[in-house]
């Protein structure tokens, strides 16, 4: 246990998300008419769990220092689909739900398919297809509608014995069996060595395409699964495009307040949980302290602003004057 | 090949040429569709409607000239147009005049808050415009209570949105000529435009060079806000007022644009005669589209595959090695 400082301080920005996020989440149960019940948790690790999931997409792509604008669209296909093929016997939702991760997959795997071979600004690139997704969403589900199976959706959505929300353990299992996994691997350590680095990744032999591809590809695979999320807690699928850019919105906020750096090569999907679980509070603690509704963007924009200005703290570290305009 | 022709080959960036040669291109199958497609009056209305996303996209492509990138063009477009409608429902005269330029200054605002941030506090483009359209958005929700605003836009506005001048030229693109005029001047013949080119290659070469690099670029996000709440303020004369989400349509075709017109997106490189031929490229796809009555999901993935394939056609970076 000796070197427990450098992993500490290695994990700081995570820790910080974390303990600010307890804070939070206990004022917030605290004010709550409710009070720290079973209900409230599940509820809010609903709606927490969602937006986790699309953070986690978010976090992979931006730790190669790209970004990915079209999650927020992966996550509404991955609803509309949803809304049709995860229905039936238990066969029949079980094949749907595959179908849906693999169009999630495909989905980040064009993404990655263009912006490595195509040589495009991440930036660009995920606008113009997250347009391609929106309209394949349009064109599931051009109403709002759709059905999913309710054994399902109740029980992911509902409470294990004991109180603990389901999602909450569902969303440990995937960072369990796909994040560590891939994080500890040759691959992972690539993904962070080109976030850090592309040029000196390059040079190292590091395999730089495969990490980039991989890592668009379980941006996309976490995006339809926060799809999924969606549709089992709301039992229909809706094509909305206000909905689509405000998630990917808030995932780059969930992110920013998850201490991962834009930059890239520095921040961990564990951070963007906590971030994303962070922003959701947010915005609760407006609904427990009986502010009206109608602030609640406006909060929720200011809190943005304020975590994404946290960030130029680190030009007080700055030496020298040139260092700013690197 | 005489030496005219060769310097002049030399001057013309085949990413201008190419963006042309697709409207060229477009209009020819369009004329396949319908006679009327290349018609003088239906050619006007074009450019009438690419007027409002030429204003739009001159901002963006300031901003991007910089290598960074302005993402609060959709709320900014808002703000101008709920901004100015909401001064002519004073009603008074004073409304009437103050209406277009409140509206363009509150955007103005806006993108100082952005300029600021970017220039100074070095947060990255992409982020910091987000969180601001985040704020502009709450901002005109508690302004609006969430619904359209019912103030009307003023004589002015719908005057200069939806007037025609002399020989039947729409007014709107004599404002886009005006603004365009302006942006070429000052992109080709001022210090802040070889400034705004220099930031976009290497800010640390220019700062060296003793230019006040940072106040250059937060100048160059101000008029970016203000050029989309221009743009907002005109929207609204056309429609005669108003609407949550009235800026929506316009971050994707602003920023495809100036990509399109072979402004590179890393910076430094790129001429408005580009822009001008993204635009009109851009105008053409949609109502191209719209005219083949394909319905808004199939607009939005072939919008979407064909910006992605005109880029892979020529917005490709160099390989890095």
């Amino acid at each position: 246990m000796r070197d427990w400082r450098y992993h500490v301080g290695e994990n700081r920005d995570t820790l910080l998300a974390f303990a600010v996020f307890l804070i939070m989440f206990g004022i917030y149960t605290g004010n709550h008419p409710a009070g720290f019940t079973a209900n409230v948790v599940t509820t809010a690790a609903n709606k927490g769990v969602i937006l986790a999931l699309v953070a986690m997409a978010q976090t992979a792509v931006v730790l190669t220092a790209g970004i990915d604008l079209s999650v927020g669209m992966i996550f509404l296909l991955a609803n509309c689909l949803a809304s049709w093929i995860v229905v039936g016997s238990p066969g029949m939702t079980a094949l749907g739900l595959l179908g849906v991760l693999l169009v999630g997959l495909l989905c980040g795997a064009i993404n990655g398919l263009v912006v490595i071979f195509g040589r495009l600004q991440p930036i660009v690139t995920t606008i113009a297809t997250g347009a391609v997704y929106f309209g394949l969403a349009l064109f599931l589900r051009p109403v709002p509608g759709g059905d999913v199976n309710s054994e399902l959706a109740d029980s992911l959505t509902g409470q294990l014995p004991g109180g603990i929300p389901a999602s909450l353990v569902v969303l440990f299992l995937i960072i369990l069996t796909i994040w560590l996994p891939f994080r500890r691997s040759e691959i992972g350590r690539a993904v962070y060595a080109v976030g850090s680095s592309e040029a000196a990744a390059y040079m190292s032999g590091v395999p730089v395409r495969k990490a980039k591809f991989v890592a668009y590809c379980l941006s996309g695979l976490f995006a339809a699964m926060g799809g999924l999320f969606l549709t089992f807690f709301t039992y229909s699928g809706e094509a909305s495009a206000a909905n689509g850019g405000a998630y990917t919105l808030y995932s780059i906020a969930a992110v920013v307040l998850g201490g991962i750096s834009l930059f890239g090569g520095k921040g961990s999907v564990i951070g963007a949980v906590f971030g994303a679980l962070m922003f959701r509070t947010i915005g609760d603690l407006l609904f427990v302290f009986d502010l009206e509704p109608l602030w609640q963007p406006l909060f929720q924009g200011v809190v943005l602003l304020l975590a994404v200005s946290l960030g130029s703290l680190r030009l007080f570290q700055i030496r020298n004057r040139l260092d700013l305009f690197g | 090949m005489s030496i005219f022709a060769k310097s002049l080959i030399r001057h013309i960036d085949p990413a201008v040429a190419i963006a042309f040669g697709c409207i060229a291109a477009l209009l020819l199958f369009g004329s396949f569709y319908s006679t009327s497609f290349i018609s003088p009056a239906f050619l006007l209305q074009q450019l009438k409607v690419a007027s409002f996303l030429g204003i739009i996209a001159t901002g963006a492509m300031i901003v991007i000239l910089l290598g960074q990138i302005d993402l609060s063009i959709p709320w900014l477009v808002a703000v101008g147009g709920m901004m100015s409608t909401a001064i002519v429902g004073w009603r008074s005269p004073m409304g009437e005049v103050l209406a277009i330029p409140f509206g363009v200054l509150c955007g103005v605002a806006f993108g100082l808050v952005n300029g600021f941030a970017v220039a100074y506090l070095r947060i990255p483009s992409m982020i910091i415009t987000l969180a601001v359209n985040a704020v502009a958005q709450g901002l005109m929700v508690v302004h609006t209570g969430g619904f359209s605003p019912q103030d009307a836009s003023s004589f002015a506005m719908r005057f200069l949105a939806t007037g025609n001048s002399l020989l039947g030229i729409p007014n709107a693109l004599l404002v886009w000529a005006a603004v365009g005029g302006g942006a070429t001047f000052l992109l080709s013949r001022t210090v802040f435009g070889r400034a705004v080119y220099g930031i976009g290659n290497s800010e640390r070469a220019v700062y060296l060079s003793g230019v006040r690099s940072q106040r250059i670029v937060m100048l160059a996000f101000a008029l970016s806000g203000g050029l989309s709440a221009f743009g907002g303020v005109l929207l609204a004369g056309y429609a005669s007022k108003a609407a949550q989400g009235m800026g929506d349509a316009y971050l994707l075709p602003a920023i495809a644009a100036v990509v399109l017109g072979g402004t590179s997106i890393l910076g430094g490189r790129g001429t408005y005669l580009g822009t001008i031929a993204g635009v009109i490229l851009i105008t053409l796809l949609q109502s191209i589209l719209s005219v083949m009555q394909i319905e808004e999901a199939g607009r939005q993935i072939i919008y979407g595959v064909v910006i992605i394939l005109m880029l892979l056609l020529y917005g490709r970076e160099r390989r890095v090695q």
